[in-house]
């Protein structure tokens, strides 16, 4: 600033001749300036009535702010306005540019250039408004109250609108939140209402004139300040906008002097300056809605949803008095499709309101800072306001690999005038959004291919370990063990087959089949059941399989003769025509045993599974 | 087995086409999928507290693992071992890397690490709160180990699904419990099942494993000292009764000298491992069963004769030498003042020894012995399966099953000792009750399965029992008999052989055993029921937030606690100092981030006695002790407008112990009005004038009007006062938190006056 405002000066005798021309041509013929203070943002509305009185067409005007209101300046805004009669509508914005220019060095305005709709010929008039919102600028006096009292705060201003032309004739209204008015300077004509302070009329102000006004008054308003806000925002393609906010609040109001009483304060309703609930606008169908700070959810909150919009009222965990801070953060989603859009030209871009969703604050410092899924390109940004820095990062969220493209935006001083839609516009291939899948199913399909392979692969550095030969041992066991129960499945197979016959026998009592079911009993097994036997031995360390082989081996075996022997039997009692009462009576004998071997045969092999 | 093999079959249906190693595999895959369904359940029961209320860390000390996690994230393991921690014991501050078990919040610290590494932005909090159940399913896969390795995987799979909902453990690892306990109960079982399996194996790999988890646990928990004195204890268990193996040797020999090196090498334990008297045992047992190992080498080299002439020699002459070790021994504990024992441990051998000595043991309620009606609740069912599954132990008795009987009958005595200490007991019951509960559905199982087998079989069985051999009569001894074969009417001979032979298999009659499966079905599910209320009403409360019912049904939030903490954290400097009992020493530093006198570390007895004076004390003295300890800020935590009972006002004749423990000035009786401890118009003079009456109740009477304390359901003693010394600054919602500040010293006119009078 410095730098520039030198090389500027080598510049003014350039500028007061261009200036004092222009400033001669425009005279303000009306001047009306409304000044709300009753929040903790001072907002004036300035309406102009301008006419040229100079022979050439004006196409600028010049707004001035002093130097101290120029460093509380949050927002400035100009409309030219159309009047009909009595009723006013603001027609046009106008471009306001801030302009390096002065007077003369001792001057302290800053001014702004506002270029006009249409060129203002000699004795044309036209009315402009100009919009401006000044933060910080309500200082509380005395800076530090008690619980008890109220707070008092102090503005300074002018009677006369600071102005490069000649002003004719002009009032200012201040609007004050209460009736209690401590002081105020008087410049006559000064008219005390109720809630107002008139100054004015005054006629003929010549350019540049001042006459200072200092106005104190009680303002318990919330003086909820905004010190940093970090927003993020962060585009899923799935369908989703997250909105995560920290914030950090400050009440910048009288401090409190004293202790805080809770007592006093829930009784006697104490702490008129301190405040307790806040809210915040959000989009319609926002969901998914959180509030807490580093420590764990704050519980005191609820959320109305309403068409236009979803209101979230919340309490921070406890009141803030003066100079008492606070920090949380507000989450919340938005379904994708209402904040993104596909622009014609195939790229897509982000429609979101900038500023904080948070009703009646100043934020000094906003970060907003948009997450573009992983995989788009190109990105840009269109926003109606001036950002103090706009950059460029990398982020690294679930599982991305490239990372994310974050466009960062910054900007100090935000009030509710600065929350109006920006544009993010970003290319982006709905494929990418297929890469995380892809990669886990991969990462998976790996995992299992190496366990796969783990399994099947044979690893052991020493092929003579002992660990190995057991494990060699083991599975030649298993294996031995597995074709002796197929043997073993086969002979009770063969035993069922028997005991058909025997049944058809009883039934019919015909002895034929039941004599050739015998031959179908196969000699080959007991050999094949005895080498299997002989080569478990051979191999197997573990004495309690053998031993149940054993077992398993005589137990079959020995029922094995049974059944022939209950065969033969049976067969050669109904050869020899006996009655049916004494064969039963006498096979009861060979029957059971014959059951109970059974029996043991099935649990026998059962346990051979173990 | 017999479980193992029930799945098998049963999940194979027909069978007959399905071979051998078929049927193994699934019943493989079917215990891995039971597994981890258990490992979800043990996992999700524990998530009550976060969907009741909030993903929060817990109660007192996990504020300050989690702090600690916090520190190791940002600033790596090399600067955490080093970390001098400033905001806690001011003013001399605490080492942190030097006296903290670091298991927890490395193992955490390694999880968010891994998880970042993959890209995963999880908060170290959220680590913190789910490390808990996570440790809780491996430790319910880790008894599924141990119990397999003892009794076969059915045991195994029954004792995995007690463990993963047993309330005592639910208790100390509910997400948010963010404790040591919650690893070192997986790293206690695993180390177990180790030191089994290296039993049953005889393998120096998993001797060599069971070191590193036994390395594992000394860096999670003090606990340790139970391993590393159980497991000598069943080492000279196995000697005593003859049960001496080279697998014996292998498991323990490796285990003590590498399992104290590595236990040397965590700082907090350190020279320790050698040095103090918890760990002598091990020593002493190393020694034993060198001698053992040495004597079964010597009967292996000499002759019977040789050998009982050997040992008469040894004994006769040997006994001096043990003698003269003992006596030095005993000579050398005796000198050092605790006897070479902690506090904490001496109060394990005699229960009243903290009561008696150390008050600050004593005035943790978790140190304190348990109730009847604490077990019940806390392992419930299992109180009453443990014996059978003891009796099951004994069915052969294994090498295996005697360890576990051991652990058990050992933690039952600690647990009697310490409620805290129910803990350990938890996984012991829920082995055993495991095995009781596998072995009596596979024998009510196999008595259903064997059913349709004909009377004949019986009969036969009576008839065969001359002719079979003696390994028939050990597959007869687990076999099922039916029991129709009495009604039919054969033979009376016959019959009371069937009674004999059927008692002799432990036959059970149909009728019998499906009532019996209900049953215990039944009370398997009384047992669920119980923890899954246990979980979700009696251990999820995360105690810095509270409930209440609103009349109306709704639900009332007292977060008073992280009120109090916010404020301070952003309204007070940087670098005051805060005082409160120490209770909230670790809250403070966590939540608040303020520089505390006290924690809950308790190290220091006399620090926190000087606290404990001071709020015993008058006003201005109290305000002389807090000024010379740089003091900004004193809260206390009061619960007499809603009803909080764990306020400081009931904590308060603690703090007069403590502090009458090294400042003899405070003397209890003077508190106490006949012995009772009173706020009301009766209490003592010295006790309502005292610091922490005068915090508590400060304004308290003009809320009401007539001062009505709700805890102690009383009108407190002196309703208006002012203080003279102390400022209040904030005060919560509920008035749980009181927060005052010292009022600054008077200027040097007025000090020099009140000087002069005091004088």
């Amino acid at each position: 600033m410095a730098a520039s405002s030198l090389c500027l000066i080598g510049c003014v005798a350039l500028w007061i001749l261009a200036g004092t021309a222009l400033a001669e041509d425009l005279v303000v013929a009306k001047l009306d300036r409304r000044v709300d203070l009753t929040s903790q943002v001072a907002r004036t509305l300035v309406s102009f009535k301008i006419e040229n009185s100079g022979s050439d067409p004006a196409t600028k005007f010049l707004f001035a702010l002093s130097k101290d209101q120029f460093d509380h300046l949050a927002f400035i805004s100009a409309a030219s306005v159309s009047v009909k009669g009595k009723s006013r509508t603001q027609s046009a914005p106008l471009t306001v540019k801030e302009v390096e220019k002065k007077e003369d060095p001792s001057s302290d305005a800053v001014y702004f250039e506002i270029s006009l709709e249409k060129s203002l010929e000699q004795g044309q008039a036209a009315t402009i408004d100009v919009q401006y919102a000044l933060t910080h600028t309500l200082t509380p006096f005395p800076r530090e109250i008690r619980q008890s009292e109220t707070q008092l705060v102090l503005y300074h201003d002018s009677a006369y609108v600071l102005s490069p032309y000649l002003v004719k004739f002009q009032t200012t209204f201040f609007k004050l939140p209460g009736s209690r008015v401590e002081s105020y300077t008087k410049v006559e004509p000064t008219k005390l209402g109720d809630k107002e302070i008139k100054y004015g009329p005054y006629e003929n102000v010549s350019p540049l004139s001042q006459a200072p006004v200092t106005l104190q008054f009680e303002n318990n308003r919330p003086f909820a300040v905004v010190e940093t806000l970090e927003q993020e925002i962060e585009i899923s393609h799935w369908g989703n906008v997250y909105v995560t906010e920290n914030y950090h609040l400050k009440h910048t109001g009288a401090r409190l002097k004293g202790g805080f009483s809770r007592l006093d304060y829930q009784a006697k309703g104490n702490g008129v300056s301190a405040f307790r609930y806040l809210a915040a606008i959000l989009p319609p169908r926002a969901h998914s809605i959180y509030y807490r700070d580093e420590i764990g959810n704050i519980s005191t909150s609820h959320v109305r949803n309403e068409p236009k919009r979803t209101i979230v009222e919340f309490e921070p965990r406890y009141p803030l008095f003066g100079g008492w801070q606070v920090k949380f953060t507000l989450g919340y989603s938005v379904p994708l499709q209402d904040f993104v859009f596909l622009a014609p030209d195939g790229s897509r871009y982000l429609n979101f309101t900038f500023g904080s969703p948070l009703v009646d604050v100043v934020v000094e410092k906003i970060t907003t800072k948009v997450v573009l899924p992983e995989g788009s390109r190109d990105p840009s940004v269109e926003a109606p306001l001036a950002l103090d820095e706009q950059h460029q990062e990398v982020k690294h969220s679930y599982l991305d690999t490239v990372g994310r493209k974050v466009v960062v935006l910054t900007k100090k001083n935000v009030v509710a005038e600065h929350n109006v839609p920006f544009q993010v516009k970003y290319k982006f291939n709905p494929l990418a959004m297929l890469a995380e899948p892809l990669m886990l199913i991969f990462g998976f399909f790996c995992f299992f291919l190496a366990c796969m392979a783990y399994l099947h692969f044979d690893f052991p550095i020493s092929k003579s370990s002992a660990a190995y030969q057991a494990r060699l041992q083991q599975e030649e066991v298993l294996d031995l063990l597995q074709r002796f129960q197929k043997l073993m499945k086969r002979r009770l197979f063969e035993a069922e087959k028997l005991e058909a016959a025997l049944r058809d026998l009883a039934r019919t009592g015909d002895v034929a089949p039941c004599k050739a079911s015998k031959k179908l009993v196969d000699p080959t097994l007991s050999k094949e059941v005895k080498a299997i036997h002989e080569a478990l031995q051979a191999t197997s360390r573990s004495s309690s399989v053998n031993s149940k082989v054993e077992a398993l081996i005589t137990k079959e075996k020995e029922k094995h003769e049974r059944l022939l022997q209950k065969l033969n039997l049976t067969v050669d009692l109904y050869e020899r025509k006996m009655s049916s009462k004494e064969i039963d009576s006498r096979l009861v004998p060979h029957e059971q045993k014959y059951t109970h071997l059974k029996s043991e045969v099935a649990e026998l092999m059962d346990s051979l599974d173990d | 087995m017999e479980r193992g093999k029930k799945i098998g079959s049963t999940g194979v249906g027909g069978g007959a086409l399905v071979s051998g190693s078929g049927k193994r595999a699934f019943g493989t895959v079917l215990a891995a999928l039971i597994l981890c369904l258990i490992g979800i359940m043990a996992f999700s029961i524990r998530l009550f507290s976060v969907i009741k209320y909030e993903s929060v860390i817990h109660e007192f000390d996990p504020y300050f693992n989690y702090r600690v996690t916090k520190y190791l994230t940002k600033a790596g393991i090399y600067e955490f071992w080093n970390w001098f921690d400033d905001r806690t014991w001011y003013p001399l501050g605490r080492v942190i890397g030097g006296t903290v078990y670091p298991g927890l919040t490395i193992t955490a610290g390694t999880m968010w690490w891994i998880l970042n590494a993959f890209n995963i932005p999880l908060s170290v909090e959220t680590v913190c709160v789910f490390t808990a159940p996570i440790f809780s399913s491996f430790a319910a896969w880790a008894t599924y180990l141990l119990t397999s390795e003892v009794k076969g995987r059915g045991a195994g799979l029954t004792a995995a699904a007690l463990l993963a909902m047993v309330p005592s453990y639910i208790s100390r690892s509910v997400a948010g419990s963010y404790d040591n306990e919650a690893v070192a109960i997986f790293a206690l079982i695993f180390t177990f099942y180790l030191y089994v399996k290296t039993l049953n194996t005889g393998s120096l790999f998993y001797a060599t494993l069971n070191a590193l988890a036994y390395f594992y646990m000394v860096c999670s928990w003090g606990g340790y000292t139970f391993i590393i004195n159980l497991i000598p204890m069943h080492v000279l268990l196995c000697i005593v009764t003859g049960r001496y193996s080279s697998r014996l040797y292998i498991a323990y020999a490796p285990l003590v000298i590498l399992g104290t090196l590595l236990a040397a090498l965590v700082p907090v334990v350190g020279f320790n491992a050698v040095m103090t008297s918890e760990h002598f045992a091990s020593f002493l047992v190393f020694v034993i069963i060198h001698v053992a190992a040495l004597a079964h080498y010597i009967k292996r080299v000499l002759s019977p004769k040789q050998y009982s002439t050997a040992v008469s020699f040894v004994i006769t002459f040997g006994m001096y030498e043990p003698a003269a070790l003992i006596a030095i021994l005993a000579a050398m504990v005796a000198a050092s003042p605790t006897k070479g024992w902690s506090g904490r441990s001496l109060s394990l051998l005699d229960p009243t020894y903290a009561s008696k000595y150390i008050p600050i043991i004593a005035s943790v309620s978790e140190h304190q012995p348990p109730t009847w009606p604490s077990y019940f609740m806390d392992i419930n069912v299992l109180a009453f399966l443990v014996p059978a599954g003891i009796i099951a132990c004994f069915l052969p008795l294994s090498d295996s099953s005697s360890f576990v009987v051991l652990y058990l009958v050992t933690s039952v005595y600690f647990s009697g000792v310490m409620v805290r200490l129910m803990l350990v007991l938890a996984p012991a019951a829920c082995v055993l009750s495991g095995i009781a509960l596998s072995e009596a559905f596979a024998v009510l199982t196999r008595s259903i399965k064997y059913q349709d087998l004909s009377e004949a079989s019986l009969l036969a069985a009576v008839d065969s029992t001359a002719t079979l051999n003696s390994t028939n009569e050990n597959e007869a001894s687990v076999k099922e008999v039916k029991d129709k074969a009495p009604k039919r009417g054969k033979k009376k001979t016959v019959e009371k052989e069937v009674e004999k032979k059927r008692k002799r298999l432990l036959g059970l009659p149909m009728e019998a055993s499906a009532v019996g499966i209900l049953l215990l079905i039944i009370m398997g599910s009384f047992y669920v029921v119980h923890c899954v209320w246990a979980a979700a009403e009696a251990y999820s409360a995360p105690s810095i937030v509270l409930t209440s019912q609103t009349p109306d049904g709704g639900l009332h939030v007292f977060d008073d606690f992280r009120e109090a903490y916010a404020w301070l954290n952003h309204n007070t400097g940087e670098d005051d100092k805060v005082a409160s009992w120490w209770d909230y020493g670790y809250q403070t530093t966590a939540m608040a981030n303020r520089t505390v006198i006290v924690d809950n570390n308790t190290w220091n007895n006399t620090h926190i006695a000087t606290v404990g004076t001071a709020m015993s004390s008058p006003e201005r003295q109290a305000w002389e002790i807090f000024q010379s300890l740089d003091v900004k800020y004193v809260f206390v935590i009061f619960g007499g407008l809603v009803g909080y009972p764990s306020d400081d006002i009931n904590k308060f004749l603690w703090m007069v112990r403590i502090g009458g423990g090294v400042f003899p000035h405070i003397r209890e009786p003077d508190y106490l009005r006949d012995g009772h401890y009173r706020i009301d118009s009766q209490a003592t003079p010295t006790m309502l004038n005292c610091l922490m009456y005068k915090l508590s109740y400060y304004r308290f009477a003009e809320a009401d009007g007539k001062g009505y304390d709700r805890v102690r359901r009383t009108e407190i003693g002196k309703k208006y006062f002012k203080l003279n010394y102390f400022e209040e600054v904030f005060t919560t919602q509920h008035w749980m938190v009181r927060i005052y500040k010292l009022k600054p010293p008077r200027n040097l006119v007025s000090a020099v006056k009140s000087k002069k009078r005091f004088l």
